[in-house]
């Protein structure tokens, strides 16, 4: 019966409504009293019925809802034979409830898009060697599917047959179709746009690269502030105090009229809802466009960063350095180049990828005791020689003879923006590389964009020499520019802008600079939506688009100043309508009622805007 | 220890997520401290102990309070 009437609540919201309006037609058109009175009882009936079984329930696991408000109020109304009040307050408690899912849905849309790109089902091969469409929970990890063209990746895996183009917008936000082939890795919920695969399952569920996004987009969503935090606890005193309130004033004045307004007006929700709103609607909005916000504290603190720091190399650089520049300062250049190559062979650092393309195939030769000297290069032995390759200060160290000469090709190689490789062989200066690492295209655009967006200090970190930061900043017209960094530095010289009173957003590869990421009060890794930069990282823009920037920081800014405004309504609404209950005439359920299921809607709507948000600058 | 993830009807108010947050933690053979009730996704996740507790008994407790479940997935722990 209770759960008969509570699917039923469409129809009664209809009927109740239809009563009522029978009840004041009669009143007021055919002066009949009885009729009146009898539509609006039954209208109270009807309508209380789904609020007081809800009130009853709530009451029974100890919490006192707003339904145990509306219900003891409607009740107060019944017995001192105000219908037309019991009526129409139980009326709009149940249409505002109406409209409320209703754009709720709304504000959830974003993130309801995204669950509905998850796979349901895959091709799985079994024992027999046949493919049998199966539910994707049934998939087990080693496990063989088929994929055809059209269809999604149920899982994440390797390519083990066949070829075709993937798209790959659900995890990267990049919608031009990528080539697979055998061994390449596939991502759940992407869409084979043509070809045929099978693959091997690796991750399944909610382990996927897919599942993860999807989960962490909805625990960002469900984050609580500080001042959320602080609103749930006061509402669960709340409105028990409202009740206690009412019944004081009740006794106290004997108007019973009086006690039950209050009961209507103390309702809480529009401040309950208003800053969960727009914190689901700005997180989804950024979902959909590739930016995950992690939660509301992070939006918070996002919005009133004033300084953003940017790690130079695969953040404002494209990360693929090329040797642009070579000197000699020997005659035997093929020996120093195959020593070069054999031991930059063995490194994963940038500027030694460089140099081993560039210096192609040599001589195999047998490298000893290598040696890596953090923010200097490395050092290895080759035949009994000692072998120093790095930069000026790790010559220094090495105590290695520059001569006039090769001060003036390191200051002009610095001058044209290279990085700087030296190479000693047993104690001199054998030769001299400048490696350029081209900046991103439409990296200017976005910093300028930050700029405004009032982001005061634009800085750039770097591991490389002075020069070439000091070139990549007065391109991009970056505020301040330090080089010679190590990750250490880097971290300290964030926690001293942080000492100074900044709010700071790092921006790094989310690799070597896990520090500075931690550290700063924003970290936005720049991983291609790996798993270390979609979880260390507070704010994760994927496909590494360092274009979504500007977006990402104006959503948290716009989505921040609609929790204030919500927040702002909702305060602002309950002080009008506590004022007007004593101090004014007009003031009664109803009215507070409908002012009430307005301000609700007021703080959904206004929520709603962050839905469509784009960024202007 | 079962896993279960519920799938509700959107929830309207966050006092709804604290009613149904108590009433699934008043039942014997849920832990607790596994209780979460998602606002934003309408979303219930929490562990319980198979042996003495079943789905349906959870999901009675929640319709009875009035909220609708439109799915549930349990999975191993």
């Amino acid at each position: 019966m209770q759960r008969w009437i509570l699917s039923k609540k469409n129809p009664i919201v209809l009927a109740s409504g239809l009563l009522i309006a029978l009840g004041f037609m009669s009143e007021w058109f055919f002066h009949n009293e009885t009729l009146a009175i009898g539509s609006l009882i039954l209208a109270s009936m009807l309508g209380i019925a789904p609020i007081a079984i809800q009130a009853y329930q709530a009451l029974r696991v100890k919490v006192v809802s707003i339904e145990v408000l509306v219900t003891i109020a409607v009740s107060g109304a019944f017995f001192i034979r105000n219908f037309e009040e019991s009526a129409i307050v139980t009326f709009l408690f149940l249409f505002g409830a109406f409209l409320e899912q209703r754009t709720l849905n709304q504000t959830r849309s974003a993130i309801k898009e995204l669950t509905e790109m998850a796979p349901e089902s895959a091709l799985k091969k079994m024992d027999d060697g046949e493919f049998v469409e199966v539910d994707v929970d049934e998939v087990d990890v080693g496990d063989i599917l088929l994929v055809k063209t059209g269809a999604k990746v149920p899982v994440d895996g390797f390519v083990v047959t066949g070829e075709g183009y993937i798209n790959e917008a659900s995890i990267t936000g990049e919608a031009v179709p990528v080539h697979k082939k055998i061994e390449s890795g596939v991502y759940a919920g992407t869409i084979l746009e043509n070809g045929t695969l099978q693959i091997v399952a690796d991750r399944v569920g909610e382990d996927t690269t897919f599942g993860r996004i999807i989960e962490l987009v909805e625990e960002a969503q469900d984050s609580k502030s500080e001042a959320e935090r602080f609103i749930d606890k006061f509402s669960k005193y709340y409105t028990p105090a409202v009740l206690i309130l009412s019944i004081l004033v009740g006794i106290l004045t004997k108007d019973i009229e009086l006690a039950i307004t209050i009961l209507v007006l103390g309702c809480p929700g529009a401040l309950v809802i208003g800053v969960p709103v727009s914190n689901v609607a700005g997180i989804g909005n950024g979902a959909k466009h590739g930016i995950l916000l992690k939660g509301s504290e992070v939006i918070g603190d996002f919005s009133r960063v004033d300084t953003m720091v940017f790690d130079k190399t695969g953040t404002l650089t494209q990360g693929n350095p090329k040797v642009a520049d070579v000197v000699f300062f020997t005659e035997d250049v093929a020996s120093v180049k195959s020593m070069v190559a054999n031991i930059e062979s063995e490194s994963d650092h940038p500027l030694a990828k460089a140099l081993v393309e560039h210096l192609g195939v040599t001589e195999k030769l047998v490298v000893e005791r290598t040696e890596v000297v953090k923010g200097g290069g490395i050092i290895a032995s080759i035949d009994g020689k000692r072998i120093a390759i790095g930069n000026v200060s790790l010559m220094n160290q090495e105590q290695i003879f520059l001569s006039e000469n090769a001060l003036k090709d390191i200051h002009n190689f610095e001058q044209n923006g290279n990085s700087l490789v030296l190479v000693s062989v047993d104690g001199t200066l054998k030769a001299l590389f400048g490696i350029r690492d081209p900046i991103r295209p439409g990296v200017k655009e976005v910093l300028q964009k930050l700029k405004r967006l009032k982001v005061k200090n634009l800085i750039v970190l770097s591991g490389d020499n002075q020069g070439t930061v000091n070139r990549v900043a007065k391109e991009l017209g970056l505020t301040e520019a330090h080089g010679h960094m190590l990750p250490g530095d880097k971290s300290s010289f964030i926690a001293d802008f942080i000492a100074k009173g900044h709010i700071v957003a790092f921006v790094g590869d989310g690799v070597n600079d896990s520090p500075s990421l931690a550290l700063a009060h924003i970290g936005i890794a720049m991983g291609s939506g790996t798993d270390v930069a979609i979880e260390t990282s507070d704010v994760v823009l994927m496909n590494s688009d360092f274009g979504r920037l500007p977006h990402a920081l104006g959503l948290a800014k716009a989505t921040a100043s609609n929790m204030l405004q919500n927040i702002v309504i909702a305060v602002g609404v309950v002080l009008v309508l506590l004022a007007s209950v004593f101090f004014s005439e007009w003031m009664n359920m109803s009215i507070g009622m409908l002012v009430h299921e307005a301000s609700i809607l007021a703080v959904i709507v206004n929520g709603m805007r962050l839905i469509r948000y784009r960024v202007r600058v | 220890m079962q896993k279960a993830t519920i799938q509700l009807e959107t929830l309207v108010c966050p006092s709804c997520s604290m009613k149904i947050e108590s009433a699934v933690k008043s039942l014997p053979g849920v832990n607790k401290d596994s209780v979460k009730v998602s606002f934003s996704t309408s979303k219930v996740k929490l562990d319980f102990d198979s042996t003495s507790l079943t789905i349906e008994t959870i999901e009675k407790a929640i319709t009875a309070l009035g909220y609708v479940v439109i799915k549930s997935q349990v999975k191993p722990q």
